[in-house]
């Protein structure tokens, strides 16, 4: 009755192979490396471009250990951190911008595992190092931009339809056109309810004013809000390219909310610098009718805004913006004629058209470009138009030293954000003391292990040291299927790992005790065997859902790092289902299935009451 | 080797009226602590700031206080953290001033006045973050005790169902009790310790559940208590062996594990010693106080033979 069918041994032996072999990956280690990926479609990783940086790097005398192109771009292993960094350095100003050149760290594990797609576990950020952010898009910000550009697209219409108005301002959520009569604002009104479906109308009258008030629709507003989150997503994934960050993680959490995590990013600074900035840059003309030293008094004019101009006086800026930032194609950081830093700008065909209006339109007046970081907008340059310029091509220069103009540029090309955004929840590990996590997690399963180990195998003799083999068995299968499935591994899912060894001995308790029980009754040998597997199994089945329950309840409501607990804690469950009660029961039928006589089996001592009456 | 060498049953059952005055007690005492002194909550449910910092030689902790209180930060809690090269800085939530501005002084002060201080870890969480993490936090504690409730139910009957999970829940109060009496910090990962030692004690339960239903099969002439103190007496052995190794690895943890798992395998250790007794001293008579009886278990139609062992 103790004997397994071969198929049976077949699936042991199986698993126990995949589990051996997926496991494998986890004992190399890993060797610093640099990534190379295309960030534009014009740009491409191909041998091409290998041979190249092949031959860059033996002519600076950078040595590797390897290099290989696969789907994500080049990745290049080497020695030590050192020649890492200055590899890097060396490729970044070499291949420029097109390309992000990003520090990494890759399995040493050798080509033919990789090739099978067994990897090595998934560090979370506790345990390699890195930052993880929360950040809240702002979604009243992301409404009063979008009536902002509503009422700069209108102002152009009425201007193209020639129906003359008398004002156009943004309140809160609600854009307040002023017209002299009612036929100019029925005009007016049919021409907007043509054209923007987004906006609903309503007519008022204040004293002698005809005001038209329009509103955004609720779908409107919806679409707005979403996406908004999604371009703020691209615009960060932009921006985190730009920042040189292999295996970025950037993803929307909840209606309004993104999470960026940047594995082994060290410089959090400039991290969170870059991502929380909201620069978009704004083109308007200098009032230069009103006096500015009347404004500095606290008389501002009507439809105008004091500002400081960069390294100058204070200046009269129109409140009225021409162009902004999305009509930005392209933004590089360099030099103008007089060799001072500078940004230049190419624009997209709708902004080069604009552009090249307002500067034939305004020859000899001044225009100010804005920089708007965190609400606050800086004048970084009012030149005095000389000429019309037409193709798109813009050049910023004013006082900027180059780091400046490299920030400038970086931001304007990444984009801007649809909306405002805060961190609310911030997690930096340095990675010392990730490395600290990682031996703290292994040396608490190592040590509780061997605990178990030799307290089973002296309390339960062979069938305890049969238990112990199962529960490696478990852990190897556990750490198999969590580098198979990629799951993410954070210090309370290594806890979690340590636990689940702990819990998953109960089963294997369960047994033996059951079997000694029948023992203790007087059943023969092979049938107490029998019966102790078949009866502790409804038991065992009944107490793993109960964990199981709370392992699921934990994954759907836990965040970050208990979700990484819950994972654990789950695949744990299944796989000393498996391990505890099927390959413990193959290793005893293996041993004392074939023996026809029986006599003992080597559990311990039975200790046997003197009176078993009940 | 064995350790349980029980002649007769234990009388469990009739040592009821003090085992339950015993839970009562502890279980007010954890109550009142809760409630005069309340938890220590971290920082993931408060809101704030909280930065590990590590030193090549051993802090002088009034010496960062003091620099910290210069930059107008008087609310500033500075503590040695596992070793005395690492110190804790904990912040409270600052609407004024952004978290990573925070954080960005922080270290620049600290370096300012030692070369050698090295950021470890920041953990910053905005107030409606910690706000949001109560309360899915207690979501999970619900649909835990009300997915056991569920299946017990549905396994056996609904009276262990109840009984299992009061018995827990129990467990769960004295743990929390605990927390707020030493004032042990009570993070997220410390909840999930809680969520996960409810799940696995009520394996506990299980294991004695589902004796006592066996027993009322075999045991036909016996009374209900007679039934209920044979499989607590049998299954004994188990329990404690269960639970010892399950500790084992838990105190490995306490020992190896460092700061950051310290609480999580204090709440566990508290869990599992608490879990053995309420199992069999909670959980068992309250089955008896609900009225549990023959027939809720054993149905007399053909369900019995299709169980019977091959």
């Amino acid at each position: 009755m103790n004997r397994y069918p071969s198929w049976k041994y077949l699936i042991i032996a199986v698993s126990i192979l995949l589990g051996l072999l997926y496991t494998l990956p986890n004992f190399y280690g890993e060797s610093p490396a640099v990534q190379i990926s295309p960030l534009r479609t014009t740009a491409k990783a191909d041998t091409v471009l290998l041979q190249r940086v092949e031959d860059a790097l033996k002519k600076a005398g950078i040595a590797y250990n390897g290099m290989f192109l696969d789907a994500a771009g080049i990745k290049i292993r080497f020695p030590d951190t050192d020649t890492q960094i200055k590899a890097r350095d060396m490729l970044q100003s070499m291949l420029g911008s097109g390309y992000m050149v990003a520090l990494n760290l890759l399995p040493n594990s050798p080509q033919w595992l990789t090739s099978i797609g067994a990897l090595p576990m998934y560090l979370g950020l506790d345990l390699r190092g890195g930052v993880h952010f929360m950040l809240q898009v702002d979604m009243k910000g992301a409404l009063s931009k979008a009536l902002d550009r509503f009422g700069a697209d209108i102002r152009g219409s009425l201007r193209e339809k020639g129906i003359p108005y008398a004002g156009l301002d943004r309140q809160g959520s609600q854009i307040t056109i002023k017209f002299r009569n009612s036929d100019s604002r029925a005009k007016a009104e049919a021409e907007i309810n043509k054209t923007y479906t987004d906006l609903s109308l309503r007519e008022d009258n204040v004293g002698a004013d005809f005001h038209l008030i329009a509103t955004l629709r609720p779908e409107a507003q919806k679409r707005i809000q979403d996406s908004a989150v999604q371009q703020n997503i691209t615009t960060l994934r932009n921006r985190v390219n730009e920042l040189g960050v292999a295996e970025p993680i950037i993803q929307q959490a909840g209606a309004d909310r993104v999470v960026v995590q940047l594995p082994g990013v060290q410089d959090t600074a400039k991290a969170k610098d870059i991502l929380g900035r909201t620069a978009t840059l704004e083109v308007r003309m200098v009032d230069e009718e009103r006096d500015v030293q009347e404004a500095m008094r606290g008389k501002i004019p009507f439809g105008s805004e004091l500002y400081t101009e960069r390294g100058g006086g204070p200046i009269l800026v129109k409140k009225q913006v021409v162009l902004t930032g999305d009509r930005i194609n392209d933004a590089q950081a360099g030099f103008d004629n007089n060799n001072q830093p500078a940004v230049h700008l190419n624009l997209d065909n709708n902004g080069a058209r604009i552009f090249r209006q307002l500067t034939h339109d305004n020859v000899g007046k001044r225009m100010a470009i804005l920089l708007i970081e965190k609400n606050q907008a800086e004048v970084i340059t009012a030149p005095v138009i000389r000429e019309e310029i037409g193709g798109g091509r813009v050049q910023i220069s004013g006082r900027m030293t180059t780091e400046e103009a490299r920030d400038v540029a970086l931001l304007l090309r990444a984009g801007a954000l649809a909306a405002p955004m805060d961190i609310i929840e911030e997690r930096t590990v340095g990675p010392s003391l990730g490395a600290d996590n990682i031996a703290r997690g292994f040396n608490s399963t190592l040590f509780g292990f061997a605990a178990i180990a030799v307290f089973m195998t002296a309390y339960y003799s062979m069938f305890g040291f049969i238990s112990v083999v199962a529960l490696g068995v478990n852990l190897l299968l556990l750490v198999g299927l969590l580098s198979i499935l990629q799951a993410t591994l954070t210090l309370p899912g290594m806890a979690a790992i340590a636990l689940t060894i702990g819990m998953a001995i109960d089963a294997n308790v369960l047994i033996n005790e059951r079997i000694r029980d029948e023992l203790r009754q007087g059943m023969p040998p092979q049938a107490a065997i029998n019966a102790g597997y078949e009866r502790a199994f409804g038991t065992i089945l009944d107490s793993n859902i109960t964990t199981l329950i709370a392992g699921i309840a934990l994954f759907a409501f836990g965040s970050g790092p208990i979700k990484g607990f819950a994972v654990v804690l789950c695949l744990g469950i299944l796989t000393s289902m498996f391990s505890a009660v099927m390959v413990s029961r193959g290793l005893v039928n293996l041993i004392y299935g074939s023996r026809r006589k029986l006599e003992r089996v080597a559990i311990g001592q039975v200790w046997k009451p003197v009176s078993t009456k009940r | 080797m064995e350790f349980f060498r029980i002649k007769r049953d234990i009388p469990f059952m009739s040592w009821g009226k003090y085992t339950t005055t015993i839970s009562l007690l502890t279980f007010i005492a954890a109550l009142f602590f809760l409630y005069t002194k309340g938890l220590n909550l971290g920082v993931d449910f408060t809101g704030g700031t909280v930065m590990e910092v590590g030193y090549p030689q051993p802090a002088d902790i009034n010496r960062i206080r003091n620099t910290l209180i210069k930059l107008g930060m008087s609310d500033v809690s500075v503590q040695n953290f596992g070793t005395s090269r690492d110190v804790l800085i904990r912040l409270p939530a600052r609407p004024a001033m952004s978290s990573a501005r925070l954080s960005e002084t922080v270290i620049k002060a600290l370096q300012e006045d030692d070369k050698g201080a090295e950021i470890r870890r920041v953990e910053f969480v905005g107030p409606q973050v910690g706000q949001e993490l109560v309360e899915s936090g207690a979501l999970a504690l619900l649909i835990v005790s009300l997915g056991i409730i569920g299946y017990l139910a549905l396994r056996f009957e609904w009276k262990f169902g109840v009984a299992g999970v009061i018995a827990n829940l129990h467990d769960v109060v004295i743990i929390l009790g605990f927390f707020a009496f030493f004032q042990w910090e009570f993070s997220l990962t410390v909840l999930a310790a809680i969520l996960a030692i409810l799940g696995y004690s009520v394996n506990e339960s299980v294991v004695v559940f589902d004796r006592i239903r066996e027993n009322f099969r075999k045991m036909r002439k016996a009374t209900v208590a007679q039934v209920i103190d044979n499989a607590i007496t049998r299954t004994m052995s188990r329990t404690i062996i269960t639970h010892g190794c399950t500790q084992m690895v838990v105190t490995s943890m306490l020992f190896f594990g460092g700061e950051a798992l310290h609480y999580f395998a204090l709440a566990l250790t508290i869990g599992i010693l608490f879990g053995i007794y309420s199992s069999v001293l909670v959980a068992s008579p309250l089955v008896m106080l609900l009225g549990v009886s023959r027939d809720d278990l054993v149905k007399p139609e053909k369900k019995e033979g299709a169980e019977a062992l091959p």
